[in-house]
């Protein structure tokens, strides 16, 4: 396990100061997608948005973006709330969750493992 | 919202669980491209001698490393591997990681076994099918799984089998014993 000594003050200024927003349950395999509508004018992204936007332009999940933008967790899912609640991105639940994933899927993971 | 139905990409999760050093991290390394990703840990004591942010939420907060890896089976079939810290304060990420897991993979050390009581008993309690890998580190007294299996007061169905995690062909092993086990679970519960 590795710990940074401080704690993180940036990513609250990142996030206008909010620790609560409608990306705070997002599953971390839930998948995001870009819409490709483009921010209204008077909306301001910020960089790290626009990035999310990019790398989620042929579909991500929470995990890989929060691992690309290099933000921990938190931060990402207030940020992808708001591109959600703007409609610059869909999400999707995992389609694990419910209901269970199938025979055939995870016999098909298993050879897949097999064959690494 | 949702996407064509066609081009539903599954993502499945998989956790590594176990205590302090017991090779987590090169368990997902050895088979998986692994990437850092960072959450928050909350802590309640205001007393730990970090910085006031007060008027910002009024948290603190500091961050804690998980490993994640990701297998891509084939173009829409992804494997998630997450490792976590075994110890109880690290909960809350288990939490939020176990929900909807396929299963979980606990590491054990058998020159400390119990560290990973703590993981057992969560898996356990949450119903997340699990099986027991155990590290064979140099010098550690090899032990049979079956010893393990007596000393963790497991239960008969599942798995324990001995592992070295640097080896990528032996991390494939533990994978597929996992998930093998997930889908007996799977079709027991379907009769
Ligand atoms: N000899 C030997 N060393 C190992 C084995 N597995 C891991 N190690 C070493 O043990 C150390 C700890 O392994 P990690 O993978 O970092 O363990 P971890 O569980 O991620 O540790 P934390 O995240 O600190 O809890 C590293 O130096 C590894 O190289 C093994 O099977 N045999
Ligand atoms: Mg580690």
């Amino acid at each position: 396990m590795d710990e940074e000594a401080g704690p993180v003050v940036r990513p609250f200024a990142l996030t206008g100061g909010r620790a609560r927003s409608s990306g705070d349950n997002l599953d971390l395999i839930a998948m995001v997608r870009s819409t490709g509508t483009p921010p209204h004018g008077d909306t301001t992204i910020g960089p790290e948005q626009r990035r999310i936007l990019e790398i989620a332009r042929s579909g991500a999940s929470v995990a890989d973006i929060a691992s690309d933008v290099d933000l921990p967790l938190g931060v990402v899912r207030v940020l992808i709330g708001d591109l959600h609640d703007q409609g610059l991105i869909v999400v999707r639940p995992p389609v694990t969750v419910a209901p269970q994933p199938s025979e055939r899927i995870l016999k098909e993971v298993i050879n897949g493992l097999r064959a690494l | 919202m949702a996407f064509a139905p066609s081009d539903e990409p599954v993502a499945l999760k998989i956790l590594v669980a176990g205590g302090f050093g017991v090779g987590k991290t090169t368990l997902v390394g050895a088979i998986s491209e692994i990437r850092p990703l960072r959450t928050e840990e909350v802590l309640s004591d205001r007393s730990v001698g970090v910085d006031d942010i007060d008027g910002v939420e009024g948290k603190t907060t500091t961050t804690v490393a998980m490993d994640f890896g990701r297998i891509t089976i084939r173009e829409g079939l992804v494997v998630y591997l997450f490792g976590t810290p075994g110890q109880e304060r690290f909960w809350f990420m288990w939490d939020e990681l176990s929900y909807g897991a396929l299963g979980a993979v606990v590491l054990a050390d058998t020159r400390r076994l119990t560290d990973c009581f703590p993981s057992i008993d969560y898996f356990e309690q949450r119903g997340t099918p699990f099986i027991v890998a155990v590290n064979c580190f140099d010098g550690a007294e090899r032990h049979e799984p079956d010893d393990v299996r007596v000393a963790l007061d497991l239960d008969p169905e599942v798995p324990v089998l001995l592992c070295d995690v640097r080896r990528r062909a032996s991390a494939k092993v533990v994978l597929v014993t996992l998930v093998e086990h997930a889908l007996k679970t799977l079709t027991a519960a379907q009769r």
